[in-house]
C-alpha cells in the first residue's frame, strides 16, 4: 500500500495524448507582463449591450433562478428558430430540432460524441479553431487535417475534401469564418463541397459562430443550402456576434433524430445551460439587432485599418473577409512563429498568438485579433514596425525587403 | 443617398465618438483617400455640420468648483421671428452652453456653466430673467454627473476585463 498515486497510469491515455493548448502556454508568459497590449484576445472589446444585461438582472428579480428543461426555454428556442428562417430561410422546429448549449463549445463535444465511434475520422480544416482536433480525440476518432495555406486562400474545396475521405470518414467540421486567418468561404465554393458532402453520404457539422462578423459578401448558412438540411449540424451561439464569450450559451440545430440523440449526453451531463444565460441570450434575439450592427461595423472599420497597416510594414497578409482577426504572414524575418510571437512580447510587448497553436499549417504566421480599440491598434502596430524594421537591420530576415517587398493593396484583396 | 453624402455619414460615425483620429486612420478605416477625408471634414467644417471639437471633462474629479444648472425658460414669441430672435440673445453669452427649443410646458432650455453656484444664479437673475420677451424661468442646479455626451464618468467604468490571450 501506497499514499501515492501514479496519475499517469490512472488517466484515460486518450486524454494524456492530448497537448496542452499552445495558445495556453503562450498565455502563462503573457501574464507575467505589464504594459503588454494584446492582439491576442479571441473575444470581443465590448461588453455585452446594457440591455441584454439589463433584461438579465430583471429576470433574476422575476425569480428565474432554476432548471429550464434540458433543451432550454422554449421561448429562445422559438426565438433562434425564427430568427434562422429570417436570416437565412432555413427553417427548424423549435420543439424537437434547437438545443440549447453551453456556448457552441459544449455544441461541439455533444456532437462529436453523438456521432463519432473509434476509429471515425473527422475532417479539419487547418489551421483552424484549437478545439477541434482534441475533441475528435476524445471522442475515439481520429483528425484528419485539410492543409489549407495563402496560396489556397485558407480556404478548402470540394477536391480536397473528396481527396481526404476514406471508408472511415463520418463528418467535416467547418468553422466559417476561421479563426485564426479570417478566411471565408462563399455560397458557390460551398456548394461545391456540400455535393461531396451528399455523394459520400457524410455530415457537415458547421461552426457558425462567427457567421455574423462577415465583411465582404454574404454569410452563407450551410443547413440552407439544396440538400443540406438534414445532413448539417448546425452550431452557433452569441459569445461572438452579440459579446457574451462569459454567459456561455449557445444552440445546436439539426435532423431531429440527432437532437434528441444529443440531448440524452446533454441531459445527463450538462441538465441545461445557465437559465440567466438563456434569459439575456432570448433578450439579445429580440433587440439585440441594430446594437450588434453597429459592432460589426466598428470591427470592419478596423479590419481596412489592419489591412493597411500589414501592407505598409511589408507583411504579407491575405485579406481577412470575416471574423475578427488577421493572419499575417512572418516566414520572411526567418522566425519561427513562437520565436516572433515571443521576441515581439519581450521587445515590444505586443502579443499576438503564433500560428502553430492552430495546427502545423499556422506555422510561419501570427494570429492578430484587431478586436481592441483603434488606439491600441495604431500602437501595437507601431510597435511591430519598429520590431519588423530592427529585425530587418540585423539581418536575421531572409527574404524581408521592405519596399521591395511589399504588397500592392490591390494584390491583397486577390490573394484571397 | 448619393456618393458625397455617403462619405460625409460614414465620416461623422466614425469621428463622433472619437475626435482626436487623424484623417489617415479616418481613411484606411473607410478605404477611402487621405485627401478626400480632409476635403469632406474641411467641407463640413465650413457648413457648420462639425461644430466644434471638445474634450469631455468631469469638472468634478479636478477639484474645481464649477456651478452649472438647466434653466427652463418661457418666451413670448415674436412675429416673424418666433423664439429664435429671443434664443439667439441667450445663446451669445458664453457662459450659456447648450440652448434648445423644446416642446411641452416651456420652450427653451439652457445649460449653462460658471464657475461657482453664485455666478450661475447671478446670470439667471441678472441677465436671463429681465430679458425682455422672457415670460419666466426655472432654475435647476446640477448635484453630480454620471454620464456626459455618451461617457460614463463615474469611479466605476467598464474597463477591459479580458485575459491577455484567449482562443
Ligand atoms: C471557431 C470557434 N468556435 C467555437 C468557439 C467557442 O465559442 P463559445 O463561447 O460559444 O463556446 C470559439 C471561441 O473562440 C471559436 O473561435
Amino acid at each position: 500500500m501506497t499514499d501515492t498515486t501514479d496519475w499517469k497510469h490512472k488517466i484515460n491515455p486518450l486524454v494524456l495524448g492530448i497537448q496542452p493548448s499552445g495558445i495556453r502556454r503562450f498565455f502563462d508568459l503573457v501574464a507575467e507582463m505589464k504594459g503588454v497590449i494584446s492582439l491576442g484576445v479571441g473575444e470581443p472589446d465590448f461588453v455585452t449591450p446594457w440591455h441584454i444585461r439589463e433584461a438579465c438582472m430583471y429576470s433574476l428579480e422575476k425569480g428565474y433562478t432554476m432548471y429550464t428543461s434540458n433543451q432550454g426555454l422554449l421561448e429562445l428556442r422559438q426565438a433562434i428558430a425564427r430568427n434562422l428562417s429570417a436570416a437565412y430561410g432555413v427553417s427548424y422546429n423549435p420543439h424537437h430540432e434547437i438545443l440549447i448549449t453551453v456556448g457552441v463549445s459544449e455544441g461541439l463535444d455533444l456532437s462529436f460524441r453523438t456521432i463519432l465511434c473509434p476509429g471515425d475520422e473527422v475532417l479539419i480544416p487547418e489551421p483552424s479553431y484549437v478545439s477541434y482536433a482534441p475533441v475528435t480525440v476524445m471522442a475515439g476518432a481520429k483528425p484528419v487535417f485539410l492543409k489549407t495555406s495563402p496560396e489556397n486562400g485558407f480556404q478548402i474545396s470540394a477536391e480536397m475534401v473528396e481527396k481526404a475521405i476514406t471508408p472511415k470518414t463520418k463528418a467535416l467540421i467547418l468553422c466559417n469564418p476561421n479563426n485564426p486567418t479570417g478566411a471565408t468561404l462563399d455560397r458557390e465554393r460551398l456548394l461545391e463541397i456540400a455535393e461531396v458532402i451528399r455523394a459520400r453520404d457524410l455530415i457537415f457539422i458547421s461552426d457558425e459562430i462567427y457567421g455574423r462578423l462577415t465583411y465582404v459578401g454574404e454569410h452563407t448558412c450551410v443547413p440552407a443550402l439544396p440538400g443540406m438540411r438534414d445532413r448539417t449540424i448546425l452550431l452557433n451561439g452569441f459569445s461572438k456576434s452579440y459579446a457574451m464569450t462569459g454567459w456561455r450559451v449557445g444552440y445546436a440545430a439539426g435532423n431531429q433524430d440527432f437532437i434528441s440523440a444529443m440531448t440524452k449526453i446533454h441531459q445527463y451531463t450538462m441538465l441545461c445551460a445557465p437559465v440567466t444565460a438563456q434569459a439575456a441570450a432570448l433578450e439579445a434575439l429580440r433587440n439585440g439587432g441594430s446594437g450588434m450592427k453597429k459592432m460589426v461595423d466598428q470591427y470592419n472599420r478596423r479590419r481596412h485599418l489592419v489591412i493597411q497597416a500589414f501592407h505598409e510594414m511589408g507583411l504579407p497578409c491575405g485579406e481577412p473577409r470575416g471574423a475578427f482577426y488577421a493572419f499575417p504572414d512572418i516566414r520572411s524575418t526567418g522566425l519561427s512563429s513562437e520565436d516572433f510571437a515571443q521576441q515581439l512580447l519581450q521587445e515590444e510587448k505586443v502579443a499576438v498568438v503564433p500560428g502553430n497553436a492552430f495546427g502545423e499549417q499556422g506555422e510561419g504566421f501570427v494570429r492578430c485579433s484587431y478586436s481592441a480599440s483603434i488606439n491600441d491598434l495604431t500602437e501595437a502596430f507601431k510597435r511591430m514596425n519598429s520590431f519588423l524594421r530592427r529585425k530587418a537591420r540585423k539581418g536575421k530576415v531572409l527574404t524581408f525587403a521592405p519596399g521591395e517587398n511589399e504588397i500592392k493593396k490591390e494584390d491583397i484583396c486577390q490573394t484571397m | 443617398m448619393s456618393g458625397n453624402r455617403c462619405k460625409r455619414k460614414e465620416i461623422l460615425d466614425v469621428i463622433e465618438n472619437d475626435a482626436r483620429l487623424n484623417p489617415k486612420q479616418i481613411a484606411a478605416m473607410l478605404e477611402m483617400e487621405e485627401d478626400e477625408v480632409v476635403r469632406i471634414i474641411k467641407e463640413m467644417e465650413e457648413e457648420k455640420i462639425i461644430a466644434g471639437y471638445f474634450t469631455v471633462i468631469n469638472w468634478d474629479k479636478v477639484g474645481e468648483e464649477k456651478g452649472s444648472a438647466i434653466i427652463e425658460v418661457k418666451i413670448t414669441p415674436q412675429r416673424d421671428l418666433g423664439f429664435d430672435a429671443v434664443a439667439m440673445r441667450i445663446c451669445r453669452f458664453p457662459e450659456v452652453k447648450t440652448v434648445r427649443l423644446m416642446s411641452g410646458a416651456y420652450d427653451l432650455v439652457v445649460y449653462i456653466e460658471g464657475q461657482t453656484m453664485r455666478e450661475v444664479a447671478a446670470f439667471v437673475t441678472q441677465k436671463l430673467a429681465s430679458m425682455e420677451h422672457v415670460l419666466s424661468t426655472a432654475t435647476h442646479f446640477v448635484l453630480k454627473t454620471y454620464k456626459l455626451q455618451g461617457a460614463l464618468v463615474s469611479e466605476d467604468g467598464e474597463e477591459d476585463r479580458r485575459l491577455m490571450i484567449t482562443p
